[in-house]
């Protein structure tokens, strides 16, 4: 069960990259883990930390400014790759709760959806300014999904979302639980398809 | 009744239950599963108390992690945990698995089809991006996340917003010692890797019609790198061959009722696409890729290009990151690149062509002094009709290790990686920063090409290499 998506504020930290993949997103080698919690100390592991483990203080998620961030900003294609949901279990566990970007690779932005996390598509022109602004001072932005806004700091967008998914982050709905409801048209399809596995 | 698209019809055919402004509820044919992306799906199950809807059209094999050595022992104490939660979840809901011992066990990518649970007309998925692979079959098959995982355990089914079509259609024929791997590469190189984003891909042409089905699915595998949702390619007499008498395939008059099926799927003849490209085969030459992402290539006759050159802020300032990752110097010719590792696997190159490919370049000849090359068979069904016809020895007294299947190099999670700082020429799907090993910098190429670089220490035209050697 996750949790509803509330009108929610926070402070933006800016990636101002393209194309950033789920292999930089969380590395292969926190893969192996069978749980779903604990991810966060691994986000971006190849940019944060440096050969002998310390922080890369030039990386912008280890810049003080940015302690505490809960709103990622991203150039397009965000989460290209491969399909692991730890990528967004990691951004999560970190604290990210929103992700700004003009676009993302459809099955992490799926996977984005499902954990309860708000990816939003955003005209590249606007994020562009987001990004800029955020990197010169500090940015907090609140995001409203009932109204499909984003506000603060003199800065007012709206943004679109499919309907559905719209619906399942505001209500926080267990999609099983909601497909279980038509599961007398999943049993007559099963009857009226025998075909072997 | 109007032209359908292949994607037109499987949807159709796969609909539960449909509703404005929602996505579709799609039934799933069938669900395969391996080590990394299904504990936590299951862990879900058991917190709900639910149960697999259907254990029979769930399909799972361990690959990601596995060791390609020799005993096949794990080493690593959290790979072997994730191993045996998977055979742990397999057993209690019922779940037939290819573990490590069986000679079934393989990549997933490159099982499914071996065994002919693979067919077309059907709905696949798996947690795992390169499920594009299976649409060489004429399949609308897809990658998911591990709580879509979950959703099909628990319901056989997947809600789905339909996509987009679009035909990348193919014209003439690919060059002598051109491969399929070269063909998928360049039109990555020159649309891009978001260019898929929202689509279903539909290959047709001459060139594609040509293909084996061992070289559509390595077509289709890169779908993905191409940002598509799935790649497919409407069967014919080539599909309904391949699957004759697997072991999954239905058998006597079933087989022929079912391949009359499967060949009324493809896409009619005045059909509708939403976007249509077309490229020539005849232009395309073998590719290297020099960057960290699979568009950043080039053919092999090409050189390393020039940020500076390059208008678009946006991209010169990606290019310059690639270069500076892959130490790579503008104008270097792509032939001067050395290389230090040589993989030749994972799931878009390590079926039985591909070896025999790399095979007739290896035989005779010695692997280059200072580079290590492994070939990793992408199943051991396919490890054992190599070595019937002799590859593996082939392989050895060259100096390439021959090693058990699985992903291997492909993403590093077990023992194999590439150190970093080191150059790889390598058969799979990705070139990401890191993704071979921390510090890796990969080169993407087919498995001839692939084979005559470790022969050589560099790269090098093979088509060349084949006239000169
Ligand atoms: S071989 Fe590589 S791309 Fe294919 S499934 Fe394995 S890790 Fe993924």
């Amino acid at each position: 069960m996750m949790e509803p998506f509330q009108t929610f504020k926070g402070l933006v930290c800016p990636m101002d990259r393209t194309n950033v993949d789920t292999d930089q997103i969380i590395p292969k080698q926190f893969l192996k883990r069978v749980e779903r919690k604990g991810f966060g100390e691994c986000l971006f592991f190849n940019w944060r930390f440096n050969e002998k483990g310390a922080k890369n203080p030039d990386f912008v998620l280890n810049q003080p400014k940015y302690a505490g961030a809960s709103i990622l900003v991203a150039g397009d294609n965000f989460g290209c790759g491969s399909s692991r949901e730890h990528a967004p279990w990691a951004l999560q566990d970190y604290g990210f709760k929103v992700i700004i970007a003009p676009s993302f690779a459809d099955i992490f932005y799926n996977n984005c959806q499902k954990n309860g996390i708000l990816a939003i598509r955003l005209d590249k022109e606007k994020t562009d300014v987001l990004i800029a602004y955020a990197t010169k001072t500090s940015l907090h932005l609140t995001i409203n999904l009932e109204d499909q806004t984003i506000t603060g700091d003199g800065f007012s967008y709206t943004f679109d979302i499919d309907p559905y998914q719209k619906e399942m982050l505001l209500e926080g709905l267990d999609e099983i639980a909601v497909t279980m409801r038509h599961e007398d048209e999943i049993a007559a399809y099963e009857q009226k398809h025998t075909v072997s596995a | 009744m109007k032209p359908r698209t292949i994607v037109d019809k499987i949807w159709e055919n796969h609909l539960i239950h449909c509703e404005v402004g929602k996505p579709d509820l799609l039934y799933i044919d069938l669900h395969l599963v391996h080590e990394v992306t299904s504990p936590q799906a299951f862990e879900g199950l058991r917190m709900n108390h639910r149960k697999v809807r259907r254990p029979d059209r769930t399909f799972a094999t361990v690959d990601h992690n596995v060791p390609t050595t020799e005993n096949r022992e794990t080493k690593d104490p959290v790979s072997k945990i994730q191993i045996s939660t998977l055979e742990k979840n397999c057993a209690d809901f019922g779940i037939e698995l290819a573990d490590i011992y069986r000679p079934s066990q393989g990549i997933v990518h490159v099982i499914g089809p071996e065994l002919g649970l693979t067919q077309p007309g059907k709905t696949i998925v798996c947690g795992d991006s390169h499920t594009s692979t299976h649409g060489a079959f004429g399949a609308i098959a897809f990658g998911i996340g591990t709580s879509e995982v979950e959703h099909v355990l628990a319901t056989q089914t997947l809600w789905q917003k339909r996509p987009k079509t679009m035909q990348i259609k193919v014209n003439g024929r690919l060059g002598m010692g051109v491969a399929a791997k070269d063909l998928i590469l360049a039109i990555i190189a020159k649309y891009g890797i978001s260019v898929g984003m929202g689509y279903i891909v539909e290959y047709t042409g001459e060139a594609i019609r040509n293909l084996s089905m061992e070289e559509r699915m390595t077509v289709c595998n890169m779908s993905i790198e191409a940002g598509a949702r799935a790649g497919l390619i409407s069967p014919d007499e080539t599909t309904v061959g391949y699957i004759r008498g697997r072991r999954f395939a239905p058998k006597g008059e079933a087989f022929e009722a079912a391949a009359k099926e499967w060949l009324a799927l493809a896409t009619d003849e005045g059909a509708v696409y939403d976007r249509t490209i077309e490229i020539d085969a005849g232009e395309i030459e073998p590719q290297v890729t020099w960057g960290t992402n699979p568009s950043m290539g080039s053919s092999i006759n090409g050189t390393v290009p020039d940020p500076e050159a390059i208008e678009s802020e946006e991209k010169r300032q990606a290019y310059s990151k690639a270069l500076a990752y892959m130490d790579l110097k503008p104008g270097t010719p792509i032939r001067d690149i050395p290389v230090d590792v040589v993989f030749i696997g994972s799931c878009t190159n390590s079926r039985l062509s591909d070896l025999q490919q790399a095979a007739r370049i290896v035989r005779g000849r010695r692997v280059h002094e200072g580079v290590r090359a492994l070939i990793v068979p992408g199943s051991q069904q396919i490890r054992k009709q190599a070595e019937e016809e002799g590859l593996d020895k082939i392989f050895t007294e060259a100096g390439f290790e021959w090693r058990q299947s699985g992903c291997s190099m492909c993403l590093a999670m077990n023992d194999d990686s590439v150190p970093a700082g080191k150059r790889c020429a390598s058969t799979s799907n990705r070139n990401f920063e890191g993704r071979q090993g921390t510090g890796s910098r990969t080169h993407l190429v087919s498995p001839a090409m692939a084979a005559a670089a470790a022969i050589s220490g560099h790269f090098v035209d093979v088509r060349e290499f084949e006239k000169v050697h």
